[in-house]
C-alpha cells in the first residue's frame, strides 16, 4: 500500500498548507506557552516544534511511506504527527489494544515504515537488555524503531534546513477503520482535508491562556488527531489522559484546573455516576464535548444538572470526515431543556446543525433527497470531506457527496437526528425500524441501566426485534420491557424476544458492538 | 505567478507572511504595503518600500479576502503592511467562532 511517490522522485515543492503549518504559526505567535502537559513541567510551543523538526529529521533520513504509532497518549503523539508531516509521510495511529496478530497484520500493509512504540512495561513493547525494543507484535517495516520517550529527547536540528513540507493534496493521516465486515480499511486524510477543517471551525490564537483541554480519546480515534490540530491552533494547552478511568479523569480535571474536555457517551455516564456518588465538584470545567455514539438521554440530563455551569456540546462526525460536521451547541442544550416545546425538547436527542462549509442531505435508498422529517441516509458535502480509502476509488461521487450509511432524518430547521447505522436497521414486515429509537425509550426507564436492540432473522416477519437487556431490578419481566416499548412507540417496536444480561459489549471508544451481539444470538441458536 | 492553494508568499516590505487558500479566478498580484508579494526564495527588488496607503497590518490566524476575484489567503506571520489584489484592498474575514468540538 503506498498512497505517495517514493521520496526519490517526489518533486520540489516550495508551497503548502500542510498540518505542520498549524503548529509552525503557534510557535511564530504564542512560542513560550505550554502546548502539551502540566503548567510547570510541559512542553512549549517552540519545543513541540522542535522535537517535531527533529522527527521529521529522522522519518526523513530512512525514505519511509508511512509512520506508524503504537502507544496510548502521550507527548510522543502531537511529535509523531507534526514529525510525519513535515517529512511528508502519512501518519498511521494504530490501537494497541489490539491482539498483536491483528497489529501485525496492519503493520504489514505499511510497507517501509517507521514505527514509534511504548517502552514501558504493561504496554507494548519493553526494552530488552541489549537496549533494543522488544515488540509483542511483528514490525516488518524496516525503518527505525523509536520508542516514545526517545522521541521527545531527540536533539534539536535547529541549524538544519527546514524539512520540505508535502504538498497539501498529499495524504496526512491513515486511520483503521473498525470495520464491522472484513479486514479493516484505511480511512485517507489528506492535508487539505484537515486544514479546511480547522480553519473552518477554530479561530487562531483564541484559547485563553488559562484553558487546558483534557484528552481521553485514544490516538488512533479520529477524534484524537483532531484534537491536536484544533488545540494548537486555538493555542490551548492540552492534557493527556494515557487512557481512561472515570477516577482518572476527575483527578486530573482537579489537578490540571482543566476547562475543557471531550468524552465519548460511556466516559460521560462513568464520570457522572461517580460525581453523583462522591458530590465531587469540577469548578475548573467550562466546556465538555460529547460524541461518538449515541448518548443516553438520562445520562446527559444528569450531566447537566450536576455540572449547571458548564457548556455542553454534542458533536456529530466521522473519521472519512476529518471530525465534526454537526454541532448541538450550548444554547441548543440549554433552549431544548428549558421548552415545553415538543420539537424543541427532543432536539436534545439531535446531533445539531452542519457547521460552517458542510453541506448534509438526507437521501433514499435511490440516491434521491427526501423531504425534512423523513428518514433516509445522511449525505455530507465539504472540504473536509475525504471519504476515500487506501487501495480504493473515492467513494465520494464527483459532485463530492459522500454517504454516511448512518440512517436518519433533519427536522424543520436543519437539525440532524441520527437512527443508526443503516446496516443496523431491522426490516420487519416491509418496516423499517431504529433499534436507535427503541434503545432510546429502554433508557429511560428506571429499572434498565442499559440496553440493546438488534434484528434477528423471523419466518414470519422477516426480521424480528430482539432486546437485550441490563436490569437493575431483579423482578424485572420481559412483559416489563415490551410494556415500555409500546408505551410510547407502535407495538411493532415491542421486542419479541428480550434477553437479560449482565452487560454490553462495547468498543474502547464507547460504540456498541452490535455485532457480538448477533454472535450470541447465533451461538444460542446453535446450542 | 501561478497561484495555488498552499502557495505561499512573504512581503517585500514587512514581516508579513501569508498562504494562499482559495486562489482567485481572474489574473493579478498579490500585494502587501503596495508591492508585489515574493516566493519566499525570491530576492527582495531593490528600492520598494511601504506604501503610506497600506499601513494598516496584518495579524497572524486573521484570513482575508477579496470577493470580487474569489480570492482568500491565511496570514502566517504578522507584519506592519495590509494586503490587496492589484489595487482592490482585501478585507478581513469574520469568523465564526464554534464552541471546541475535539
Amino acid at each position: 500500500m503506498s498512497n505517495r511517490a517514493p521520496s526519490h522522485c517526489r518533486r520540489r515543492i516550495d508551497q503548502a498548507v500542510n498540518i505542520a503549518t498549524l503548529l509552525e504559526m503557534s510557535a511564530e505567535a504564542m512560542g513560550d506557552r505550554i502546548a502539551y502537559g502540566s503548567r510547570d513541567t510541559g512542553l512549549s510551543f517552540n519545543q513541540l516544534m522542535a522535537l517535531s523538526r527533529s522527527a521529521a529529521g529522522v522519518f526523513g533520513l530512512s525514505s519511509v511511506e508511512h509512520v506508524a504509532l503504537i502507544d496510548e497518549n502521550n507527548p510522543a503523539v502531537p511529535v509523531a504527527l507534526f514529525g510525519a508531516a513535515m517529512a511528508g509521510v502519512p501518519y498511521v495511529p494504530i490501537s494497541y489494544r489490539l491482539a498483536p496478530d491483528a497489529i501485525t497484520a496492519l503493520l504489514d500493509r505499511l510497507g517501509h515504515a517507521a514505527l514509534v512504540a511504548a517502552d514501558r512495561a504493561g504496554s507494548g513493547a519493553t526494552r530488552a537488555l541489549t537496549g533494543s525494543l522488544q515488540l509483542p507484535y511483528r514490525f516488518s517495516g524496516c525503518g527505525p524503531v523509536i520508542a516514545s520517550r526517545e522521541l521527545l529527547t531527540l536533539p534539536s536540528t535547529d541549524d538544519k534546513p527546514v524539512p520540505e513540507m508535502a504538498d497539501p493534496d498529499e495524504v496526512a493521516v491513515l486511520i483503521f477503520t473498525s470495520g464491522t465486515t472484513g479486514k479493516p480499511k484505511a480511512a485517507v486524510l489528506r492535508h487539505r482535508n484537515l486544514v479546511s477543517y480547522v480553519l473552518g471551525t477554530v479561530e487562531f490564537g483564541s484559547a485563553d491562556d488559562d484553558e487546558a483541554a483534557l484528552v481521553s480519546v485514544p490516538p488512533y480515534h479520529v477524534a484524537g488527531v483532531a484534537s491536536v490540530l484544533s488545540a494548537v491552533y486555538a493555542g490551548r494547552r492540552v492534557v493527556q489522559l494515557a487512557s481512561f478511568s472515570p477516577d482518572n479523569w476527575i483527578a486530573t480535571v482537579l489537578s490540571e484546573q482543566i476547562t475543557h474536555a471531550m468524552v465519548v457517551p460511556t466516559m460521560l455516564t462513568r464520570i457522572v455516576e461517580l460525581l453523583d456518588r462522591d458530590g465531587v465538584r469540577l469548578p475548573s470545567l467550562r466546556h465538555v464535548s460529547y460524541g461518538g455514539g449515541r448518548m443516553p438521554l438520562p445520562v446527559i440530563q444528569q450531566a447537566m444538572s450536576l455540572l449547571p455551569d458548564v457548556s455542553f456540546v454534542n458533536a456529530y462526525g466521522l473519521t472519512e470526515t476529518s471530525s465534526s460536521i454537526c454541532l448541538l451547541g450550548p444554547d441548543d442544550h440549554r433552549a431544548a431543556f428549558a421548552s415545553d416545546d415538543p420539537a424543541i425538547r427532543r432536539r436534545i436527542g439531535s446531533v445539531g446543525r452542519p457547521i460552517d462549509g458542510i453541506e448534509v442531505a438526507i437521501r433514499d435508498a435511490e440516491g434521491r433527497p427526501v423531504q425534512a422529517g423523513v428518514s433516509g441516509e445522511v449525505w455530507v458535502r465539504g472540504a473536509q470531506v475525504a471519504g476515500e480509502y487506501a487501495g480504493a476509488d473515492a467513494t465520494s461521487s464527483e459532485s463530492g457527496w459522500f454517504a454516511t450509511k448512518d440512517g436518519g432524518f433533519l427536522d424543520s430547521d436543519g437539525y440532524l437526528f441520527l437512527e443508526g447505522r443503516l446496516d443496523d436497521v431491522i426490516v420487519r414486515g416491509g418496516e423499517n425500524l431504529s433499534p436507535g429509537e427503541i434503545e432510546d425509550v429502554l433508557l429511560a426507564h428506571d429499572a434498565i441501566a442499559d440496553a440493546a436492540v438488534i434484528g434477528a432473522p423471523d419466518v414470519e416477519w422477516g426480521d424480528k426485534v430482539v432486546a437485550f437487556v441490563v436490569s437493575r431490578d431483579p423482578v424485572l419481566t420481559a412483559d416489563d420491557v415490551r410494556a415500555c416499548v409500546t408505551s410510547q412507540l407502535r407495538s411493532s417496536r415491542a421486542p419479541s424476544d428480550v434477553h437479560f444480561v449482565d452487560s454490553l459489549p462495547y468498543n474502547d471508544t464507547g460504540k456498541l458492538l452490535r455485532r457480538e451481539l448477533r454472535q450470541r444470538l447465533n451461538d444460542l441458536a446453535n446450542g | 505567478m501561478d497561484l495555488r492553494p498552499g502557495t505561499r508568499l512573504v512581503s517585500a516590505v514587512c514581516e508579513t507572511g501569508i498562504i494562499v487558500v482559495r486562489p482567485p479566478t481572474r489574473d493579478g498580484e498579490i500585494r502587501c504595503g503596495g508591492v508585489r508579494m515574493l516566493a519566499p526564495n525570491e530576492a527582495v527588488p531593490t528600492g520598494v518600500a511601504l506604501a503610506d496607503d497600506a499601513r494598516n497590518g496584518t495579524l497572524i490566524g486573521k484570513r482575508y479576502v477579496c470577493n470580487d476575484a474569489g480570492l482568500e489567503v491565511l496570514c502566517t506571520k504578522t507584519g506592519g503592511g495590509s494586503l490587496s489584489f492589484d489595487e482592490i484592498p482585501l478585507v478581513e474575514q469574520s469568523a465564526k467562532p464554534l464552541p471546541p468540538s475535539d
